[in-house]
């Protein structure tokens, strides 16, 4: 990486501008000005939030930028070669033969009605390098190369038949499949489980490291670029605020956004929890779940079936907040549903203070009781409503108060979650994501429930405004007593609002127990593994602020 | 597979029975005197004598309860015979094959233009990057639909049988005579298909897996059509189900406007002269095309798409 050798990736002030409106002639500048380098084996971190311009870049530079998108100033080289400009034929030899691109959600980026096989083996046949038997044989030893195991059978298969992390290994095969110069990798593992992502990673730095290509990473999780970039550049509103080595810039930032960033980075933060209030002794819990359990039949299978929950147990204290964490279909979200009798148990029970929860009234009591903030505050909030119905929609289906008295509710709680009565005649398209969390935070609120169910309730959430939400969440708990059950896939937001946690795997809680010995003393095997798998963890940043340049520079270099 | 198979086979037979029970329902069971209509239909104008009318009634057998003339009816359906007509005496099922080969030929040409014209219009409009041309593309779709079919017929004959005499304005004489009538029929249809199969392609170009092919450096004409068309052939393939019944009814018209024999004429003549039988024999047959047509439909999904009926990988 010394600087005689010509970067692999040369971007100088490039500038991308996007068509406001098909119609209009009106732009908007996306990207303004921008300038790195990337070198030969070298991992460079584009991050920045929601907006920054950070995927547009990496688009522009691979020359995918969506319709209505072009690059109308500076300059992308590839090695020599200017690729701003470049002709149709031309681009598509850059393109999977020089650039490889790791697509952000594997869920949806391959074609679902082709097999694996067929869709790897694309690639080679495009780039003219063999023939369709031998390119069907390579296809399947580049699926073996990605560590998929029984390769041949994975390829005759179609991408709905694979996991997640197994279609995002044949996504890394196809980018890598002709040992691109350049790889880049947009939100790889953004959509994936945190042990799946660790593996998927280590296999893109294992694979990229073999193959020698430079690889431009496109993230917003500041914790995975601190583990996996050699350089950082740091992104907002289409500028590049700072750039750098990864320690110097993760670990001593010069730019106030950069260090606003990593303050709200749960897992490179270590914040102060207020500790819960003493409970008296003999008190009963205000939610009771008794050995719960919930089996699902598969749809189109006869008689198979799923355990959803599996015998769960656990009581959360008034005033308390408990995390329940575990991977997607874990049966986190489905104890939820149980909790809420959203669904009803197989065997079990739930009680809220200390009464069965199952029939009419002890349900009138919990819908009234306890209330749900949604995972994603853009599809929780119905569009054609202003914001002012949507808080006082709980209010009327419980008949409380009249006219006059629910709009003095509303406005007062507008006011707890800090958006002011200003709000109340917006509607939810006026309102960013963070605004539209707090509206529904409000709305859980308005009956003065004891307990709220969080459902991933920062998930959709750029990091400074998941921060601003777990603030306000924490903030509400004490001045109201309120009581959480913290649903989270996210075990560093978990870390920092709950008082205990409860890790379920296959449906089971395999542990449980206050946070602190949860997280730093794991005793079952699969939460070691989980809380292992915590990005950030490699990257001691405070250890590495007080560094020497010198020693920052040999630790960057691998 | 084999249970998709047999529960899509069993809801044809379904549709099938329930075509037969309601036209029956509705052509003898309502408030009407068959016997009278059947009468009127033979001799029109004439003196109903009592006895030739117990007589009918004894033939039809009219005499009998309902449920029991259904099960006849329900039984000889079944064997293929289906009565005979009122007026010509002849077997319905006669009739019927007799019209049957020209209408299909018809619908089934129609049917071919329309996938062609269709499925090159959504093709061309979603290929291109020109918004200028795809503008004037997908302008065509609502024309082609909103003009009336018999109305496309007599701008067609006006112009290739009167002004330039290309083909044939009437009869059934050779292939010549099936281009107009079979084009009147498929430009409203590959209006559809071209609206329908335009923007599941449009929504197909957005999908991720399109990008992803991109990024291997596949041009735009092979990620059309090896990702694009099959992706977005199945909302189409749908609408083809339901469009072969509308084609159906449009041969009817169409082959009336080009005075052609098929089904149309056929229906024509036994609507006009109530003959009761052989409308239920037209009905009855509509209905058996069209669920052999969404049976092949629904048999073809599964090839085109493997997340239908195939058994998920178990973990």
């Amino acid at each position: 990486m010394s600087a005689s050798t010509a970067p692999v990736l040369q971007v100088r002030d490039l500038v991308v501008e996007y068509e406001v409106h098909r119609s209009s002639s009106e732009r908007v500048q996306a990207v303004r000005g921008v300038s790195f380098d990337v070198h030969a084996g070298e991992v460079v971190a584009l991050v920045g939030e929601s907006g920054s311009g950070k995927s547009t870049t990496a688009h522009a530079v691979v020359g995918l930028l969506p319709g209505g998108g072009r690059v109308v100033g500076g300059s992308v080289r590839l090695h020599d070669g200017e690729l701003v400009g470049l002709g149709a034929k031309a681009w598509q030899q850059v393109r999977g033969a020089r650039i490889g691109l790791v697509p952000q959600d594997p869920g949806i980026a391959l074609n679902p009605v082709t097999r694996i096989g067929d869709q790897v083996a694309e690639v080679l046949r495009i780039h003219g390098r063999v023939r369709r038997a031998a390119a069907a044989q390579q296809a399947v030893e580049i699926l073996r190369s990605v560590g998929l195991s029984d390769p041949e059978a994975r390829a005759r298969q179609y991408p709905h038949e694979l996991s997640g992390g197994m279609r995002q290994r044949v996504l890394i095969g196809i980018a890598l499949a002709l040992e691109p110069a350049l790889v880049i990798a947009d939100e790889p593992t953004s959509a994936l489980d945190v042990t799946v992502q660790r593996r998927v990673l280590d296999l893109l730095d294992d694979v990229t490291s073999r193959t020698g290509s430079a690889v431009l990473f496109i993230t917003h999780d500041l914790a995975v670029a601190a583990d996996r970039a050699d350089r950082v550049v740091v992104m907002k509103d289409g500028e590049i605020v700072e750039q750098g080595l990864t320690a110097q810039v993760l670990g001593s930032p010069s730019h106030p956004y950069t260090k606003t960033l990593l303050a709200a980075a749960p897992q490179l933060t270590v914040r102060e929890r207020v500790a819960p209030a003493p409970v008296p002794a003999g008190e009963t819990p205000l939610l009771d779940v008794l050995s719960v359990s919930k089996t699902f039949r598969l749809p189109g299978h006869a008689g198979r079936t799923v355990q959803a929950v599996d015998d769960v147990s656990f009581s959360i204290t008034r005033g308390a907040a408990f995390g329940l964490v575990g991977e997607s279909g874990s049966g986190k979200s489905t104890v939820a549903r149980l909790v809420l009798q959203l669904t009803a148990p197989d065997t079990g029970s739930v009680l809220l203070d200390g009464a069965p929860v199952a029939d009419a009234a002890g349900r009138a009591v919990l819908r009234r009781r306890s209330q749900l903030v949604h995972q994603n505050p853009f599809a929780s909030l119905d569009p054609r409503f202003t914001v002012a119905k949507i808080i006082d929609e709980p209010l009327r289906s419980h008949r409380v108060g009249n006219r006059a008295r629910r709009r003095e509710r509303v406005v007062e709680l507008l006011d707890q979650v800090a958006l002011g009565a200003s709000y109340a005649d917006r509607r939810p398209g006026e309102l960013s994501g963070g605004q539209r969390q707090r509206v529904a935070i409000a709305r859980a609120l308005a009956l003065e429930p004891d307990l709220l169910v969080l459902d991933e309730p920062t998930s959709a959430l750029d990091v400074s405004v998941q921060a601003q939400i777990l603030a306000l969440l924490d903030r509400l708990r004490r001045e109201r007593g309120l009581t959480y059950l913290f649903i989270s896939h996210d075990l560093a937001v978990v870390r920092q609002v709950v008082d205990r946690v409860g890790v379920m795997h296959d449906g089971r809680l395999v542990e449980v127990g206050p946070t602190e010995d949860v997280f730093d003393d794991p005793q079952d095997p699969y939460t070691a593994e989980l809380v292992g798998a915590i990005p950030g963890r490699r990257a001691d940043l405070a250890d590495l602020a007080d560094l020497t340049p010198d020693a920052l520079l040999e630790r960057s270099t691998r | 597979m084999t249970g998709y198979v047999l529960r899509r086979l069993g809801a044809a037979v379904l549709v099938l029975w329930a075509a037969f029970t309601v036209s029956f329902a509705v052509l003898y069971l309502l408030p009407s005197d068959p016997v009278s209509i059947i009468l009127d239909a033979a001799n029109p104008g004439g003196t109903v004598d009592p006895e030739q009318v117990a007589e009918l009634s004894a033939r039809y057998g009219f005499d009998r309860p309902p449920l029991e003339q259904y099960l006849v009816m329900l039984g000889r359906a079944v064997t293929g015979d289906l009565g005979v007509s009122v007026t010509s005496g002849a077997p319905v099922s006669e009739l019927l094959a007799d019209a049957f080969p020209q209408t299909l030929a018809l619908t089934s040409f129609a049917l071919g233009l329309a996938l062609l014209f269709g499925g090159a219009i959504a093709a061309a409009s979603s290929w291109s990057r020109s918004t200028r041309l795809r503008g004037a593309l997908l302008s065509l779709p609502p024309l082609g639909v909103s003009m009336p079919t018999f109305w496309i017929g007599l701008l067609l004959l006006q112009a290739f049988s009167f002004r330039l005499p290309i083909f044939p304005a009437v009869g059934n004489q050779g292939f010549p005579s099936l281009v107009l009538p079979a084009l009147t029929l498929a430009i409203p249809l590959s209006a559809v298909i071209a609206q329908v199969l335009a923007r599941s392609m449009r929504t197909a170009w957005d999908a991720p897996y399109v990008e992803t092919a991109l990024a291997k450096g596949a041009s735009r004409g092979r990620v059309q059509w090896r990702h694009v068309t099959r992706n977005a052939a199945l909302p189409a393939l749908t609408l083809l189900g339901i469009a072969v019944g509308n084609l159906l009814a449009g041969a009817v018209v169409v082959e009336t406007v080009f005075s052609r024999a098929g089904f149309g004429g056929l229906v024509e003549k036994a609507v006009r002269t109530q003959d009761i039988p052989v409308v239920q024999g037209v009905v009855v047959v509509g209905a058996l095309v069209f669920v052999v047509v969404n049976l092949v439909v629904d048999l073809a999904y599964p090839a085109l798409d493997p997340r239908i009926a195939r058994t998920p990988a178990t973990a």
